[in-house]
């Protein structure tokens, strides 16, 4: 199951990836160009997944829908990457000390926060844009980072190597660069993958509310928003941008599973028991 | 261990006021003033003036905020701008709707979950596992807000057997469950698919641990063993993703409230904002987060009493 | 994933379980309506809020001022049964209704009038409309049933002022409570309103005029039209007087359980300009999008096909409109001529857009035949509060998409600080002579040369009259087709056999 999951994940993901790129050197239709005496059509030849209610073809528009959303995915997920990670290894480095106190609270303090909320609040200060919404998924993603990495950061000090590194007189912040941070590459790997798929989820969302990509860029969420009125008589325009979503999502949960078995030994052991 | 208690609630109470300033500084810089919305286009500069000061904008900043935390410490949380009624009303009058649909979700989610988790675990490795397995992997990508709006298209729009949205109060409890339903449902699914992979994931775990192999040879069934041996222990991770859940469903559910237009706490927050009802975002967001930290400040006193390890810093 | 069964069982189930909750249906005729409206009021009282949902609550229903506007705009008798000017046109009496009743039970007399007019008039009022009560300097109660007022210059629309939901009569009894319990003197009664959910409204037993055909009236608010929709289809909402997606109109019409009604509006639809800001400020810029923009390609895009094509500020339904629209006709050759001319190349303005449909949507088509013509706009998608903030109060904007709804707006073009920044004497004196005309013809001819002044001045882009989409349960009857103000006045509805 794990094998054959993992590489219907790889498909699916390489599939969005690659519409995503292609995005840039061509689609069907100009998706900014409105044609509105075109508008409403189902699916044809001409147009594959039909025509909004400007005549956009739709299909153009998912296309570059999915290069906002895994933009957008991506930035967030290195935004916490490149905060959290850092914050996690100092504070495992000095384990109940202030600074380790001071960054766990901080990190239960912006867990407190209902996440969606504060994205609303934040896109409310700075006005909606794909920037805003990576920033305002960005910031929930420090946390979960930093406390993903202190915790395995800390089982590994106190493991023998690092204790021989400690003696050869290496500081403790080169430890953690130099030893402590390779160990821990195959965790948040498969960690960035989870938050990358929970970002596009998140992504989906905002939009949906009007507070994503704005337009004339296409984005799935707010593509969902403009269509719900339309489900009724025209269904493709609810029922594509959805798909998307979901096997995105979908793709990204698949080889995050996949990549566990395969990079942590640990529970690849005891699957196979 | 003594110190320990100290500290933690030492932070606790600095988080709150921390919180409490975050929370209070980013409504200052959000564009946009209360009294000028509330009097529209024609209002004359003097009109807006009178009514700042008649909702107290007119006061610094600092006195304000002391205000503000002074009101909430005593039960006091002001009186909304837009709808000029106590705030402390409104939030009651729409715990009544969300406390309630988080509730029946998060039992949804639980009567989806509990018995496919088991069953998935029970048939560990069969093709049945496999296709259960897909179907909550399909169940954890889909976004609840599209899910909604399937739900309202079949079951609201075309075939009329429940409400499209919008809540009748619970002097009539039947209509209220009703109306209820569907957005419970919308928001249980998605995380039922993520329940169950836990409770599958927990139990097959357990059920290599030795005591559970002494069991099996003792002669009990697989499915035996299961139920009265490997549930009682998978429960801990279990209850852990059900509470994380609760307080999501509590504040996460903004989306789906809008949906089926419920008059909940997370649409009136959204409201409050787009209002610039500040005073209502205000106390929300930190009631919410004062209910998410003290949770947290239990829990951890909980495990230090339960795990004595822990009692040693 | 093929055996997904779990999944199966769980909505076969449900499906089977619905049909037992599903609501018995309700016998004809009815004698309660549910009203769905798509925002909220924020206050009950419509003489401290700017709000135009609090008058489509209360206006006529609940609360009644001296005069009040008819279905199709024409000012009638309300409180007060007839009136006359001095001659010199310096004061007017009013001749209220005698035996009117509040709700709480206390007699309406003269001296309500006079407090409610020196409330709304006075230094600390928040009356959102107080240029409606300026030149007047004093309200004097002559008898109980009698009334003065002073002017301190003859007002031509001093009557239809009047009539505006912002001056209607309160009871200096209630006034402390009308924000959320309003006590009037109207066909309708408050009776009870869930924050976030719903106003419920029961007659008035004792109202002074013809009782209402309704016994009782639910307003149900709804801000997403998805859910608008849903809730129409399903029953649950009986009339939509303004629907909020033009796109389910067909829908609507095709079934026979509604009807769609169509009317006017008095909003006029604009993209308006910063007439203060380069290159704005340049009459050529102006005109170059005025004939950049295709205005029955954004009807049909965004309102689908709902509104009429205007030329210049001013209903198409008003006696003095002029079609102006052949000032502006599509030609983005000539559009890109004129910006050639002006020397304006790469321009990249901001186009702030406010939340409703016709804004957003409006919008975007307006941006994409900018582009044909070398206009990149950058849209701005901004809340109310914002847009009242940034675009209405600081001017801080480039284009912005909005309807002006209050009736017989385009003085606003005579006010050199209002936020699009038209500054013209000409104008300022033809909206001024109005004040001192009271006879049709004459008022006609200088609203048509207002007319002409801002389109030829292509001070906006004028784009069209908002119209007013119902729907409605197709037995329902009185239903107002026309929005000459913003009101819902049940008093005339009922339920056909």
């Amino acid at each position: 199951m794990g094998r054959a999951s993992a590489i219907v994940g790889v498909v699916l993901v390489t599939l969005v990836a690659a519409a995503a790129l292609l995005s840039f050197v061509w689609t069907p239709y100009d998706v900014s160009a409105l044609d509105i005496a075109a508008k409403l059509q189902p699916p044809s030849a001409g147009h594959w997944l039909g025509t909004d209610h400007f005549g956009r073809d739709v299909f153009s528009m998912l296309l570059v829908g999915a290069r906002v959303s895994i933009a957008v995915a991506l930035v967030a997920v290195g935004i916490g990457m490149g905060l959290g990670i850092p914050l996690g290894l100092a504070a495992a480095a000095r384990p109940g000390t202030l600074l380790d106190e001071t960054i766990m609270r901080g990190n239960d303090l912006v867990f407190a926060f209902p996440s969606l909320l504060i994205a609303i609040m934040i896109t409310a200060i700075l006005g909606p844009s794909a920037l805003n919404a990576i920033l305002a998924i960005g910031i929930f993603n420090i946390p979960v980072f930093a406390r993903v990495t202190r915790g395995a950061a800390l089982a590994l000090w106190r493991r023998d190597f690092i204790l021989s590194a400690r003696l050869a007189g290496k500081g403790k912040a080169r430890i953690s660069v130099e030893h402590i941070l390779p160990n821990l590459a195959n965790l948040l790997v498969v960690q960035a993958t989870i938050q990358f798929s929970l970002g596009i989820l998140a992504e989906a969302g905002l939009s949906y509310v009007g507070l994503g990509a704005q337009p004339p860029t296409p984005s799935w969420g707010r593509m969902l928003a403009e269509s719900q009125t339309m489900i009724a008589f025209a269904p493709w325009l609810a029922l594509f941008p959805g798909l998307a979503i979901v096997l995105t999502v979908l793709g990204l949960n698949l080889l995050g599973d996949g990549l566990r078995d395969m990079l942590d030994p640990r529970l690849r052991r005891r699957v196979r028991t | 261990m003594l110190r320990y208690v100290l500290t933690r609630t030492a932070s606790l109470v600095a988080s709150l006021v921390v919180a409490s300033l975050v929370i209070f500084l980013v409504l200052e810089v959000v564009p946009g003033d209360p009294a000028s919305f509330m009097l529209g286009m024609n209002a004359q500069p003097e009109t807006v003036a009178a009514l700042r000061s008649e909702l107290g904008l007119d006061a610094g900043a600092l006195q304000r905020y002391a205000t503000w935390v002074g009101g909430v410490l005593s039960g006091d949380f002001g009186t909304s701008y837009a709808y000029r009624t106590p705030v402390s009303g409104m939030i009651l009058d729409r715990v009544q709707v969300s406390l309630p649909l988080a509730l029946l979700s998060l039992a949804l989610s639980t009567a989806i979950a509990f018995p496919i988790g088991l069953w998935a675990a029970a048939r560990r490795g069969t093709p049945t596992d496999t296709g259960i397995m897909a179907a909550t992997q399909v169940g954890v990508a889909l976004p609840n807000f599209w899910f909604a709006m399937l739900l309202v298209l079949l079951f609201a729009v075309r075939l009329r057997w429940l409400p499209a949205g919008g809540f009748p109060g619970w002097a009539d409890p039947v209509a209220a469950v009703k109306a209820l339903l569907l957005p419970a449902l919308a928001l249980a699914l998605p995380q039922a698919a993520i329940l169950s992979r836990v409770m599958r994931s927990a139990l097959v775990d357990t059920m290599s641990e030795d005591f559970i192999r002494t069991a099996r040879a003792k002669g009990l069934t697989r499915w035996q063993v299961l139920t009265r041996h490997a549930l009682r222990n998978a429960l801990i991770p279990v209850l852990t993703i059900i509470g994380l859940q609760f307080s999501f469903l509590l504040a996460g559910a903004i989306i789906i409230e809008n949906v089926f237009f419920l008059p909940g706490l997370g649409r009136l927050v959204f409201q409050a904002i787009s209002q610039r009802d500040l005073i209502v975002v205000k106390s929300v967001v930190l009631l919410l987060v004062v209910a998410v930290v003290l949770v947290n400040y239990v829990v951890d006193l909980a495990y230090l009493a339960v795990d004595p390890r822990l009692r040693r810093p | 994933m093929r055996d997904s069964s779990p999944l199966r069982r769980l909505l076969a189930a449900t499906l089977l379980a619905a049909p037992l909750l599903a609501g018995t249906a309700l016998a004809a005729p009815r004698t309660d309506i549910v009203v769905g409206m798509q925002l909220e009021p924020p206050t009950l009282d419509p003489t401290s809020g700017a709000a135009a949902a609090i008058d489509e609550v209360v206006y006529a229903n609940v609360f009644e001022g001296l005069t009040r506007f008819g279905p199709d705009g024409e000012v009638l008798p309300a409180l007060a049964e007839s009136w006359e000017p001095a001659p010199d046109n310096l004061s007017w009496v009013f001749h209220l209704r005698p035996g009117v009743k509040w709700h709480d039970g206390t007699a309406f007399t003269a001296e309500d009038v006079v407090f409610s007019f020196d409330r709304a008039m006075a230094p600390d009022s928040t009356n959102a409309q107080k240029q409606l009560f300026k030149g007047i300097n004093e309200v004097t109660a002559i008898d109980d049933v009698t009334v003065e007022i002073g002017l301190d210059e003859p007002k031509g629309l001093f009557l239809s002022n009047l009539a505006w939901g912002d001056a209607v009569i309160v009871s200096p009894a209630s006034i402390d409570t009308d924000k959320t319990q309003p006590v009037g003197t109207g066909p309708f009664k408050f009776s009870k309103w869930v924050q976030g959910d719903r106003i419920e409204l029961v007659r008035n037993p004792d109202y002074w005029g013809e009782p209402a055909k309704l016994e009782r009236a639910t307003f149900k608010f709804i801000s997403d039209p998805t859910a608008a929709y849903a809730a129409m289809m399903s029953g649950d909402i009986d009339a939509f007087p303004v629907f909020p997606a033009p796109e389910n109109l067909a829908q609507f019409q095709a079934d026979s359980r509604f009807q769609v009604i169509v009317g006017s509006t008095e909003g006029e639809t604009i993209l308006a300009m910063n007439n203060k800001r380069p290159p704005f400020d340049d009459i050529r810029v102006r005109e170059a999008i005025g004939h950049a923009i295709d205005r029955k390609a954004i009807i049909d895009g965004a309102m689908f096909g709902y509104g009429t094509p205007i030329g210049s500020h001013f209903a198409p339904h008003n006696a003095a409109y002029e079609d102006l629209t052949g000032l502006s006709g599509h030609d983005p050759e000539k559009a890109k001529a004129l910006l050639a001319e002006a020397g304006v190349t790469g321009l990249k303005p901001t186009l702030v857009l406010p939340p409703p449909t016709y804004a957003r949507r409006g919008g975007e088509i307006v941006a994409s035949q900018l582009r044909a013509v070398g206009i990149e706009p950058q849209i701005v998608n901004v809340e109310w509060a914002q847009w009242l903030e940034q675009v209405f109060k600081n001017h801080d904007f480039d284009m912005t998409i909005i309807s002006h709804t209050e009736p017989m707006d385009i003085e606003i073009y005579a006010r050199p600080d209002y936020y699009f920044g038209y500054d013209d004497p000409v104008m300022r004196a033809l909206i001024r002579g109005l004040d001192f005309t009271s006879k049709d013809e004459e008022r006609n001819e200088l609203l048509r040369a207002a007319q002409e002044r801002v389109a030829t001045h292509f001070v906006n882009t004028f784009l069209f009259q908002l119209a007013k989409t119902g729907v409605a349960d197709a037995r329902l009857r009185g239903l107002w087709p026309n929005s000459p103000t913003q009101a819902t006045d049940l008093t005339a509805v009922y339920w056909a056999e």
